[in-house]
């Protein structure tokens, strides 16, 4: 499974950087979704992959039971996912912004602070 | 989206989505759960209350502006992690009282953790709303 | 300056108090030390600073940084004295003060420091002190350009200076400079150590071919050209080479750079000199006759080498400032500095002539003058020395041409008939004429008196050589080489002087070669990276990203190469259907998203990849993690299609066609990545941070739930840090929607 995880993420890594690189903001935001995906899963997987063990303490007990999935990760994960999640919605708002301001989506012709033809 | 049914359903669902978000709080230093999920879940009852009857209508459920809501909770979760100074520990150490422990059980277990995790669910809770609401209202 | 002079407060004000009295109190303190210096300690302190990086506030306090340290401080406090006068009344005086106490400190930091990593942040400050003296009169192009062009040779030079430093940190195991043992000599990194730290050094002191920026720092206030660039802060270079002597000198190479490039520089800007019409800028060549000359002595290395460099080096540091502190007076009293025109001064100025007189005749070595003396050791030094006719030869024009200098500065414009000024002349008030008076004074009081010199100069001559060497100074003892040569000197010197005029004009006519060519370069360099901004800052933003995306291509790619990561496919067995499932959710959502000219199509992709994504964390037992993923899946789909009914759809007439190049690097960096987590996932994990989470979650923090427990109780510190950022992130967000919402579009 390491494996196809690993692939899963390059798929993402992928797929993202050739949204990113487009000429339409949306699909830059489209790539910027998949690859904060990819991050988290990557993170994910570097801690170990443990199937079906949740890091939970059974009641009464003072230690978690034997192979239990690492929690680091998963914290970090967790925090990255929301984190993530504000970033989206605050670039979603700027492209809406954007948009209303400039009228196009392109960024090409999204020019206010590096005018084709000035310095 | 103004269908009756909808509408009807949402008062049922949005009372049970925010005693659900509460509940996962709660329950999240001990099982799967905590401020960022209860936080999340408590946003979404909001968000459809939002949908069925518009914003205007979940703001005023809401009671508070959502941005206040995300302010005082970071001021929640930051005097939380203050208290931690008061016995002399370093800063956001956490601070517990079992009230009511007796030997074999440990009673009610009070801890500035809790009220540091009510502040991520109030934060994240208000984040979310100040975002969805202001994007439906320019909308 | 027209502003100066104009001072109606005593001394500058609390300023300028400040000013004189900081030093003046330092130089006091410091003499403190010289009777157990004399005797030959060294005293040395340690402080530490960056203990991490081996760095502390050792002071080495020697025969050469106790000299040094008078010099810097006592000339400072005239320095000062004279500047409350002349620049007393400037709107910016203040200013001037603190950038001049500035350089005072990193000056004496400088000459103090034993750590060769603090040496250099006080190399540095000194450096930029400069810079902003230099540029001190920022209204003119002049200056900003002089200051910049002073800042770019020396910081670059210093930078060199640096690498030097961390080479002789490897090399010798620590940066202390009096823990390195022995010379370096043999050492493998010798050659590069050398070439780096005389880079440094011939920068700062303006050998040839640096030598062009100590010129043009003229456009400094006088004040500063006496005390930065001639007396103490070009002197930097050479205190680096002599305080380096005993662990970089002796080989072959050290001698002929430094004796060729020293006598070169000595030669070139005292013929140089001769050239100029502006008396301050005869006076910046000679002040690069004298660094040269103290180059290539140091370069001898001889023990009456070291010794004649260690006198001369407090002979030139009394009269060159002198005659800068002379030349602001001049300056000030009669509104010109050309040569051409200044003549019978004397009558109106007698305390001006008085220094200048004093001065000059130490600077064209004449008895009973500290300069005679100075001279005479240069020339027995110079007899002695291995290349004796080069050495001899070189001080020995330089030497008449200072005869020369010294008359065209200090005697020709005060005798005669008085020529017409631009302002009727006038002495200097008694501010500005302490210290020149009192420098002159010390040349004389030093001839006279050879022997009270050598406190400093005996010990700072050992501090040198690394060892203890015979010093006996002394004005007159014989007649031998020396004393006839320098008897030849004053005879062609005086030559020089009568014709000095001829000379000039004869001289005009060569073009100026170095400072044109640093223009042409600096035009090079704007060229360049106007051509370069024009490349890579197109103003377009996927261009940022693609080149953004292809250095991390290049990075990632030299790390596997170097690594030589060569994946493994391992057999895929026990696959479940769930697994395949993840799988295929993931993929196809993912090439879904990247290929589809529908939004609605694109939302719905990103969708199945988040819920793919979930599923994954679902599988390996973070459930929590699982239940944040797919609330915030929700949540960004609500998102999406709300803005979706104001945005435009994906236009697709111009995304129809594959891009190649945007598509191979997004398939090399993904192969990249998978390859990457692939080897990361085969190396052994560390795992004592979860254990220390797991061992004490429960008895502890009181929580059963591990992840929840790092969370908010162990990191609870970091989550707040992310709660912070989630919080702006929506008021950002409800700012941008409604406090920049147009009254009405």
């Amino acid at each position: 499974m390491e494996f196809l995880i690993a692939l899963m993420v390059g798929a993402l890594v992928a797929a993202a950087v050739y949204l990113m690189l487009a000429r339409n903001v949306l699909r830059f935001l489209f790539g910027l979704l998949l690859i904060s995906n990819a991050a988290n899963l990557l993170i994910f997987a570097s801690g170990g992959l443990t199937p079906e063990s949740p890091p939970l303490i059974p009641e009464g007990a003072k230690l978690p039971p034997e192979g239990v999935a690492n929690a680091l990760p998963q914290a970090l994960v967790l925090t990255a996912i929301v984190i993530g999640f504000g970033l989206f919605a605050f670039a979603l708002v700027l492209i809406y912004r954007g948009y209303q301001t400039m009228g196009t989506l392109d960024s090409d012709e999204m020019r206010l602070a590096e005018p084709e033809d000035g310095h | 989206m103004t269908s009756l049914i909808v509408r009807a359903a949402t008062r049922l669902l949005v009372g049970l989505l925010l005693m659900f978000s509460i509940w996962m709080l709660l329950r999240g230093h001990n099982d799967p759960g905590g401020g960022f999920i209860g936080g999340l879940i408590g946003a979404t009852g909001f968000i459809l209350y939002a949908i069925a009857h518009g914003s205007k209508a979940a703001r005023e459920a809401l009671r508070l502006d959502p941005q206040t809501i995300a302010v005082s909770g970071l001021a929640v979760a930051f005097l939380a992690g203050l208290a931690g100074l008061i016995p002399g520990d370093a800063i956001f150490t956490g601070q517990w009282l079992f009230l009511g422990a007796t030997e074999g059980d440990k009673g009610l277990p009070l801890s500035t953790i809790l009220v540091f995790d009510l502040g991520v669910y109030l934060v994240v809770l208000g984040a979310v709303l100040t975002l969805v609401f202001a994007l439906e209202e320019e909308i | 300056m027209a502003d100066h002079g104009s001072n109606s407060r005593v001394l500058g004000g609390p300023a300028g108090w400040i000013s004189i009295l900081l030093p003046l109190s330092l130089f006091l303190w410091f003499l403190q030390f010289l009777p157990a210096i004399a005797a030959g300690e060294v005293l040395v302190w340690q402080i530490d600073w960056v203990p991490s990086l081996g760095v502390s506030l050792g002071i080495l306090l020697d025969g050469l940084s106790l000299t040094f340290a008078l010099l810097i401080t006592g000339i400072g406090a005239l320095v000062t004295l004279f500047s409350s006068s002349y620049l007393g009344g400037h709107i910016h005086y203040t200013r001037f003060v603190i950038y001049l106490l500035a350089f005072m400190t990193g000056m004496l930091g400088l000459v103090l420091s034993d750590n060769l990593l603090a040496l250099f942040v006080f190399w540095e400050v000194t450096t930029v002190s400069s810079y902003l003296l230099i540029g001190f009169d920022a209204d003119l192009a002049k200056a900003r350009r002089d200051a910049l062009q002073a800042l770019l040779v020396t910081g670059i030079g210093g930078l060199a200076f640096l690498a030097g430093i961390v080479l002789i940190g490897i090399a010798s195991g620590g940066f202390s400079i009096a823990a390195i043992e022995g010379s370096l000599a043999d050492h493998p990194l010798y050659l590069p150590i050398f070439l780096l730290v005389v880079a440094g050094a011939f920068t700062k002191s303006a050998q040839v071919p640096f030598h062009f920026w100590l010129p043009n720092a003229m456009s400094a206030p006088t004040p500063v050209s006496a005390y930065l660039h001639s007396a103490t802060m070009v002197k930097g270079g050479v205190y680096l080479l002599a305080r380096l002597n005993p662990s970089l000198g002796g080989t072959d190479i050290w001698f002929w750079t430094l004796v060729v490039f020293g006598g070169v520089t000595a030669v070139f800007a005292s013929v140089l000199a001769i050239r100029q019409t502006d008396i301050k800028q005869v006076l910046a060549y000679t002040t690069l006759m004298a660094l040269g000359t103290l180059v290539m002595f140091i370069g001898v290395g001889s023990d009456y080498a070291i010794e004649a460099a260690m006198a001369f080096l407090m002979v030139h540091s009394f009269y060159k400032a002198a005659l800068f502190l002379m030349i602001g007076i001049v300056d000030h009293g009669t509104g010109t500095r050309d040569a051409t025109v200044l003549r019978g001064l004397g009558r109106a100025m007698p305390f001006t002539m008085l220094a200048a007189v004093l001065a000059a005749l130490s600077m064209a070595g004449l008895p009973p003058m500290f300069g005679f003396v100075g001279k005479e050791f240069l020339y027995k030094a110079a007899l002695g020395a291995p290349a004796m006719l080069w050495v001899t030869g070189c001080i020995f024009v330089a030497s008449a041409l200072m005869f020369a200098a010294g008359g065209i500065v200090a005697f020709r414009p005060f005798t005669g008939n008085l020529a017409k000024t631009p302002v009727t002349p006038h002495d200097g008030p008694w501010p500005m004429l302490v210290g020149p008076i009192l420098l002159g004074l010390f040349g004389l009081a030093f001839g006279l008196m050879p022997d009270w010199a050598e406190p400093l100069v005996r010990p700072s001559t050992a501090a040198v050589l690394g060892r203890d060497a015979e010093v006996d100074l002394y004005l007159f003892k014989e007649v031998n080489a020396a004393f006839l040569l320098s008897l030849a000197t004053f005879a062609v010197g005086f030559v020089i002087y009568l014709i000095h005029p001829l000379l000039r004009v004869g001289l005009a006519r060569v073009p100026p070669l170095f400072d044109p060519g640093w223009n042409r370069g600096m035009d090079g360099v704007a060229a360049g990276t106007h051509g370069l901004t024009a490349l890579i800052q197109t103003g377009r933003l996927r261009r940022y990203i693609f080149v953004t995306f292809m250095t991390l291509a290049f990075a990632l790619g030299a790390a596997i190469w170097r690594a030589d990561l060569t994946p493994e496919i391992p057999a895929l067995e026990d696959l479940r259907v769930k697994h395949w499932a993840v799988l295929i959710f993931i993929l196809a959502g993912a090439l879904l998203t990247a290929f589809t000219n529908s939004r609605m199509t694109a939302v719905a992709a990103l969708g199945v990849v988040g819920i793919g994504v979930a599923l994954v964390f679902i599988i390996f037992g973070a459930p929590d993690v699982a239940i944040t993923q797919l609330l915030v899946e929700v949540l960004q789909v609500v998102l999406v299609a709300v803005a979706m009914l104001k945005l435009p759809n994906l236009n697709p007439e111009y995304i129809r066609t594959i891009r190649g190049w945007d598509l191979a690097l997004a398939v090399t960096l993904g192969v990249m990545t998978t390859v990457i987590l692939l080897a990361v996932m085969t190396v052994p994990l560390d795992l004592r941070l979860t254990e220390f989470f797991e061992v004490t979650s429960v008895p502890e923090a009181f929580g059963r739930n591990i992840v929840n427990v790092i969370l908010v109780d162990f990191r609870a510190l970091d989550t707040f840090g992310e709660i912070a950022v989630i919080a702006v992130a929506g008021l950002g967000a409800y700012a941008l929607l409604r406090g920049t919402r147009r009254p009405n579009p």
